[in-house]
C-alpha cells in the first residue's frame, strides 16, 4: 500500500511536472493524460473506484482527447517550441515554492479528527448513486443542463464564422 | 348683491375670448376681432351693473379660496389664496379697464385692418384685459403679483407686436427688463411683507399694519412695494420705457397709458395705501417721485416731434401727477385723475392713432391742417386736448383742481406750485402739437381723408367721457345725486367735493397762459421757435435727449454692468473654475497613473491573485 | 502508514504545480492544462478527507464528481475559445492577448 501509494504520487508529480515544463505542447498533452491515470490510481487507493473510472472516462477520455484536438487545431511554428515560458517564470515558480511551503506547514500543523467508524468494503457505486439522485437530485440535473449549455456554446463559440 | 357674487366673470371673459380666439378663430380674421370685442363688452356690461350696485350699496365683497397652504400645527409657513375683491375701488377701476377696452378693441378693427397678425392682435388685447382685470379684483399681493408679471408679458408682446421691426423688438425688451428690475423690488417687498405679517391679503394687510411698530422695516418695505409701481407706472428713474413703447401699435399705447399697464402702478399704491399711509417717509418719496416725473416729463415733452412721443411724455406726467397725489395723502384725487385721464388719455391716443393712419407718419412737422380733413379726429382731439390741460368745465379740470388742492392742503408748498408750473408746461405742449399738426398749412404732401366709423365712434364716445366725467366728483353732483366720486373711493375717511375757486382760478390761467404762449409761437409766429432754440440751444438739445437718461443707462450698463459682470466672469471662470478644474485635473492625472496597473496582462493578474493568497495564508497561519 | 496528511500534500504538490502552469505558460493550451491540475488536485482532497474522515459517507466522491462535470464543460467552452481566438488572431499566445486595458 505504502509503496502503491508512493508509485503513485511520485508519477503523479513527475508527469505533472514534467507537462509544465516541457517546451513541447505535444509533450505535454501526453505528460498530462499520464498523470490523470496516476491520479485515478490514487482515487482507487481511497476506495473511489467508481469515480476512479470517472476520472479515466472524462479526464483521459473527453478532456485529453479534445486538449488533442486542440493542439492540433492550433498549431503554428515548430512543435519543439510550441510551449514556451512567459517573463513570468522566475517569480510564477518563486510564488508557487513559497505557496507550496505554506500550505505544507499549514497542514503538518492541522490536527485532523480521527475517523468516524470506518467502514471497509462498503459498495460506494450504490451510496454514491443514491446521494446523486435524491439530496443532489437539483444540483444533479443542473450539471447536466449546464454540460447542455456548454456544448451549445462551444458550438456557436467554435463555428466558423463568415 | 347676487350680481357681484359673479365679479369674478369680469377677468374671465376676456381670458375666454383669449382662448376662443388662439384655439379656434385665429384663422378667421374678422371673427376673431368680432370675439374679443364681444367678450370685452361682456365684461364692460358687468363691470357697470357691479359699478352701480356698488354705488347704491358701497360694500366690500371678499371672495378667497385657499389655493396652497403650508403651515405647521403652530404658524402658517405659507399661505396663497386666490380670490377676488369688489370694493369700489376696484369697480370704477374695472369700469376704466373694461370700457377703455372695449373701445379700442373696436377702434382696433379699423385700425389694424390688412395687419398680417391681425387675430395675434386681438388675442393679446383680450389676453392683456384679463391680466389687467385679474390685478384690479385679486384679493392679496401674491395675486396681484401674478397678474402683475402678465400684464407684463403682455406689453411686451403688444410693444413688440411688429416684432420684425428692429426698434419695436428693442422697445419690447427695453419695457421688459425696466420693469423686471423694479418687479424685483416688488418681488422683496411682498416677501417681506408676508415674513412681518404672515399674510399676503389687502384687507389683513390694512388691519395688521396701523398697529405694528417697527418704523424701519414698514419703511424698508414700503419703499420695496413703491418700486414695483414705479416700474409700471414709468415715473423717474424706470421711466425710460414708456416713450419707447410708442414702436408698439397705436391702439396699444391708448391701453397701455390709460388703461391698463400704467395704470396698474397707480392702482397698486392705492390698494396697498394702507402700507405706504402708515409711514410719513414713504408718503413723501412717492410725492416727490411723482412731483419731479410730472415735471421732468412735461419739460422733456416740449420738444418732441413724434406725435406719440409728446403723448408719451405727457401720460408720464400726468401719473406724475397721480403719483403725487396719492403721496400727498389723497387717495381719492390721484384715482379720480386716474379716471379722468383715462379717457382724455386714450380719446388722444386713438385720436393720433386716427392721424396717423391717414398721413402714415408720426411727425407733426410733416402733418398740418388736418382739421379741414378730418374733422371728426381733429375735434375730438381738440377736446381731450382741452381736458387734459384742465380747462374749466372738462374733466381734467375737476381732477387737476382737486389734486393741486390736496397738495396745498397737505401744506405741499413746493409740489403746489411745481404742479401749476406743469399744468402751463402741459397746455403749452398740447397746443404747440394741435397748431402745427391740425391747424395751418399743410407741411407735406399727405392725403389725410376721416377714418371709418369703428375708429371714429370710439373718439366720439370718450370725448364725451371726457367732457362729463369729471362732473361726478363736483358738489352740484353730490347735491343732486347724494354721492360722488370722492365718497366712494376714499381712504379712512369719504370727502365731499367741494370747489377751491382761487386755485382752480390760478391753474385755469396758467393753463390759458400755456395754450396763449403756443398760439403765439406756432399759430401767429409772433415769436420764432427756431430763434428760442438757438438762443436756448443747450437746454434744447438737453430736452431733445430726454437729460440723455438714456445715454446715462446706457454707460452704465456698458461699463458698471458689464464690468461687474467681468468680475463676476473672472471669479466664476478663474477662481471657481480653477478650483473645481484643478481637482479634477489632479484625479485625472492619479488615474492616468493609476490605469497602468491594469495591463491587460491576463497571466499577470493571475500571478497577483496567487502572491496575493499566499500572503493571506501567511497572514492567517502564522 | 500512509494518512490524510500525505494525500495532503500531494494534493497540495499538484495545486502549486497547476498554478505555476497557469501563471507561467504562454500557450493557451497549456493554461488550461494547469488549470486541470488544479481541479484535480482538489478533488484529491475531497476524496480523501472524505475517506479519512467521513469513510461511510460519500459525499466527497459526489462532490468530486461535479467538479469533474464542470471541469469537463470548462474544457470545451475553453477550447472553442481557444480555437475562436487563433481563428482571430492566428495565435493562442496568452500574453499577447492585452488589448482589454486602459
Amino acid at each position: 500500500m505504502i509503496i502503491i501509494f508512493y508509485l503513485f504520487s511520485f508519477l503523479l508529480l513527475a508527469f505533472a511536472l514534467g507537462t509544465v515544463l516541457s517546451k513541447n505542447l505535444v509533450h505535454s498533452a501526453l505528460l498530462m493524460i499520464g498523470s490523470f491515470f496516476a491520479v485515478a490510481g490514487l482515487y482507487i487507493l481511497l476506495q473511489a473506484e467508481f469515480l476512479a473510472m470517472v476520472q479515466i472516462l472524462v479526464y483521459v477520455g473527453a478532456i485529453a482527447v479534445l486538449v488533442v484536438f486542440g493542439v492540433m487545431l492550433t498549431r503554428k511554428g515548430s512543435v519543439k517550441d510550441s510551449n514556451l515560458p512567459n517573463r513570468y517564470k522566475k517569480v510564477g515558480a518563486l510564488s508557487a515554492v513559497i505557496f507550496f511551503a505554506l500550505l505544507v506547514r499549514s497542514i503538518i500543523n492541522t490536527s485532523f479528527p480521527a475517523p468516524s467508524s470506518p467502514v471497509v468494503g462498503a459498495n460506494t457505486i450504490i451510496q454514491i448513486a443514491q446521494t446523486l439522485l435524491t439530496q443532489y437530485a437539483v444540483a444533479f440535473e443542473a450539471l447536466g443542463v449546464l454540460l447542455l449549455v456548454a456544448i451549445i456554446g462551444a458550438i456557436i463559440i467554435g463555428k466558423e464564422t463568415k | 348683491m347676487v350680481i357681484e357674487q359673479f365679479g369674478w366673470l369680469i377677468p374671465v371673459f376676456p381670458l375666454v375670448a383669449f382662448l376662443l380666439i388662439v384655439g379656434v378663430t385665429y384663422r378667421f380674421k374678422l371673427l376673431s376681432a368680432i370675439v374679443a370685442t364681444f367678450f370685452a363688452g361682456l365684461s364692460l356690461a358687468l363691470s357697470v351693473l357691479i359699478m352701480v350696485q356698488k354705488v347704491i350699496n358701497p360694500v366690500t365683497t371678499e371672495k378667497f379660496i385657499n389655493w396652497l397652504s403650508i403651515s405647521t400645527p403652530t404658524q402658517t409657513l405659507l399661505n396663497i389664496q386666490l380670490g377676488y375683491l369688489m370694493d369700489p375701488l376696484a369697480a370704477v377701476m374695472s369700469f376704466i379697464v373694461t370700457l377703455v377696452a372695449t373701445l379700442v378693441l373696436l377702434y382696433s378693427i379699423g385700425y389694424m385692418k390688412g395687419d398680417e397678425g391681425f387675430s395675434r392682435y386681438f388675442a393679446y388685447i383680450s389676453l392683456f384685459t384679463f391680466s389687467m382685470l385679474g390685478l384690479v379684483i385679486s384679493n392679496n399681493y401674491f395675486q396681484t403679483f401674478f397678474f402683475w408679471e402678465l400684464v407684463g408679458l403682455c406689453s411686451y408682446l403688444l410693444i413688440g407686436f411688429w416684432f420684425f421691426k428692429p426698434e419695436a423688438a428693442d422697445a419690447s425688451k427695453k419695457a421688459f427688463i425696466t420693469n423686471r428690475w423694479a418687479d424685483f423690488g416688488f418681488l422683496v417687498g411682498i416677501i417681506g411683507l408676508f415674513t412681518v405679517f404672515g399674510t399676503f391679503n389687502f384687507g389683513q394687510l390694512a388691519t395688521q399694519i396701523p398697529q405694528y411698530q417697527n418704523a424701519l422695516i414698514l419703511l424698508g418695505l414700503g419703499l420695496l412695494v413703491f418700486l414695483g409701481p414705479v416700474g409700471k407706472s414709468a415715473q423717474f428713474p424706470f421711466h425710460v420705457w414708456l416713450p419707447d413703447a410708442m414702436e408698439g401699435p397705436t391702439p396699444i399705447s391708448a391701453l397701455i397709458h390709460a388703461a391698463t399697464m400704467v395704470a396698474a402702478g397707480i392702482y397698486l399704491v392705492a390698494r396697498g395705501y394702507a402700507l405706504f399711509y402708515s409711514v410719513e417717509n414713504v408718503m413723501q418719496v412717492i410725492a416727490y417721485v411723482g412731483g419731479f416725473t410730472a415735471l421732468f416729463a412735461a419739460t422733456i415733452a416740449l420738444v418732441q416731434k413724434d406725435i406719440k412721443r409728446i403723448l408719451a411724455f405727457s401720460t408720464l406726467s400726468q401719473l406724475g401727477y397721480m403719483m403725487m397725489a396719492l403721496g400727498v395723502g389723497s387717495m381719492t384725487s390721484g384715482m379720480f385723475h386716474l379716471t379722468t385721464h383715462a379717457f382724455f388719455k386714450a380719446l388722444l391716443f386713438l385720436g393720433a392713432g386716427s392721424i396717423i393712419h391717414a398721413v402714415h407718419n408720426q411727425d407733426i412737422f410733416k402733418m398740418g391742417g388736418l382739421a379741414k380733413k378730418m374733422p371728426i379726429s381733429s375735434w375730438t382731439f381738440v377736446i381731450g386736448s382741452l381736458a387734459l390741460c384742465g380747462i374749466f368745465p372738462l374733466a381734467g379740470f375737476w381732477s387737476k383742481d382737486e389734486i393741486l388742492t390736496v397738495t396745498l392742503q397737505h401744506h405741499f408748498v413746493g409740489l403746489f406750485v411745481l404742479g401749476t408750473l406743469v399744468a402751463f408746461l402741459t397746455a403749452f405742449y398740447m397746443f404747440r402739437l394741435i397748431f402745427i399738426a391740425l391747424f395751418g398749412q399743410k407741411r407735406s404732401d399727405h392725403h389725410a381723408h376721416e377714418s371709418p366709423w369703428t375708429m371714429t365712434l370710439p373718439l366720439i364716445i370718450l370725448a364725451v367721457f371726457s367732457i362729463f366725467a369729471g362732473l361726478v366728483n363736483t358738489p352740484w353732483f353730490y347735491q343732486w345725486t347724494g354721492f360722488s366720486f370722492s365718497t366712494l373711493v376714499y381712504f379712512h375717511e369719504p370727502e365731499i367735493p367741494v370747489i377751491h375757486w382761487s386755485i382752480a382760478g390760478l391753474s385755469t390761467v396758467a393753463a390759458l397762459l400755456g395754450i396763449f404762449t403756443a398760439w403765439m409761437i406756432y399759430a401767429r409766429r409772433l415769436i420764432s421757435a427756431d430763434m428760442l432754440a438757438t438762443k436756448m440751444s443747450f437746454l434744447h438739445r438737453v430736452l431733445s435727449n430726454k437729460y440723455y437718461i438714456d445715454e446715462l443707462y446706457a454707460w452704465l450698463f456698458k461699463y458698471v454692468m458689464l464690468g461687474l459682470g467681468k468680475v463676476l466672469d473672472f471669479v466664476d471662470h478663474v477662481v471657481i473654475d480653477g478650483l473645481f478644474d484643478g481637482t479634477a485635473g489632479a484625479i485625472r492625472a492619479t488615474g492616468v497613473r493609476l490605469r497602468l496597473f491594469q495591463t491587460g496582462r491576463l497571466q499577470q493578474y493571475a500571478l497577483l491573485i496567487f502572491v496575493a493568497v499566499a500572503i493571506l495564508v501567511l497572514w492567517g497561519v502564522r | 502508514m500512509i494518512g490524510l496528511t500525505h494525500y495532503l500534500i500531494v494534493a497540495a504538490a499538484l495545486f502549486c504545480i497547476g498554478a505555476y502552469g497557469v501563471v507561467v505558460k504562454k500557450n493557451a493550451i497549456a493554461v488550461m492544462m494547469g488549470l486541470e491540475f488544479m481541479l484535480n488536485a482538489i478533488n484529491i482532497n475531497l476524496v480523501a478527507f472524505n475517506h479519512f474522515l467521513h469513510p461511510n459517507l460519500v459525499l466527497g466522491q459526489v462532490f468530486a464528481m461535479f467538479i469533474v462535470g464542470i471541469a469537463a464543460a470548462e474544457v470545451a467552452l475553453g477550447l472553442a475559445i481557444i480555437l475562436s481566438l487563433y481563428r482571430q488572431r492566428h495565435s493562442i499566445a496568452v500574453d499577447e492577448m492585452d488589448i482589454l486595458k486602459w
